[in-house]
């Protein structure tokens, strides 16, 4: 399946690259559930492995998606100069830690241990109408806004 | 939907399976907190894709509630510490450049050492914070 990309994208193009991106996000959600992931009460028992009666089956969704992304990522990269849709692949290039990555993380884990839901499992919970959910989403978003603005500053 | 490791590790397949087909198509990182967060002012220029792949897991969250409602759970939390839970993932995941999926799937897969910091970092403290919630409440 050769496209061509980027600026040759007609219409037929941007609707498979569209619904290509659209399918990856619905199995990526099917993905959560299946898991377990969108169960708050089975991510806080594998979080708390403090508290007695620890459950270390989510520890396995990690482990299922390492080993199919970490293959097909480098197969990917050898086989293709590029993605379908775009004319390069975008890859994270930065290799220094700094606080925003140490004290994000940490305020992240902190939100995720309390809640039961990181942003993925999150959403798709809200989109199955479960008002916790949807309250957690707003929250969120607020959070991250609220991150833009100071990073502005 | 009593989730067992074999459950959880075939969900996690597909989730990998999810991530390889974004990159395939995208040459992009599957991080659900990037993806939604450029979404939000400073808003990113290639939202096509950005926005078709919220709709997918939104369409997966309408989807299951009519199939499968027992695979979402309930919430084990008051509704003032999930606003405050949601407050700091959104904060959290921002500032730190990603969520479970972007550093724990795609950037361990990478090898990257930001992103095993990242997620030793939020293993951490949401050990701890699930611990003191569950020990508190």
């Amino acid at each position: 399946m050769a496209v061509t990309v980027g600026t040759n994208c007609g219409v037929s193009c941007r609707v498979a690259s569209a619904a290509s991106a659209l399918v990856a996000g619905g199995l990526f959600g099917a993905g959560l559930a299946i898991s377990g992931m969108t169960q708050p009460s089975k991510v806080v028992g594998f979080l708390n492995f403090a508290g007695g009666a620890w459950d270390p089956s989510l520890a396995f969704v990690i482990a299922g998606a390492i080993a199919v992304y970490a293959l097909v990522f480098r197969v990917v990269l050898r086989q293709r100069k590029a993605p379908w849709f775009d004319k390069v692949f975008h890859i994270p290039s930065r290799k220094d830690l700094d606080l925003g990555l140490i004290g994000g993380a940490a305020i992240f884990g902190a939100g995720w241990g309390l809640g039961g839901y990181c942003p993925g499992p999150g959403l798709v919970s809200a989109a199955a109408g479960h008002s916790s959910a949807i309250l957690f989403i707003v929250a969120m978003l607020g959070g991250m806004l609220l991150q833009h603005r100071m990073a502005k500053k | 939907m009593t989730s067992t490791w074999w459950t959880a590790l075939a969900g996690g397949g597909l989730i990998g399976a999810a991530s390889s087909l974004l990159f395939l198509t995208h040459g992009r990182v599957a991080g659900i907190s990037g993806i939604i967060g450029s979404l939000l002012p400073p808003v990113a220029r290639d939202l096509d894709w950005r926005i078709a792949f919220i709709v997918g897991l939104v369409a997966a969250g309408v989807v299951l509630a009519i199939a499968a409602p027992s695979a979402v759970g309930a919430s084990v939390r008051s509704p003032v510490l999930v606003v405050v839970a949601g407050l700091l993932v959104g904060y959290g995941t921002r500032w730190g450049s990603g969520c479970t999926s972007g550093h724990g799937v795609c950037g361990l897969s990478r090898l990257s050492p930001r992103s095993l910091v990242a997620v030793v970092t939020f293993m951490l403290t949401g050990a701890i914070s699930a611990y003191v919630a569950g020990v508190v409440s």
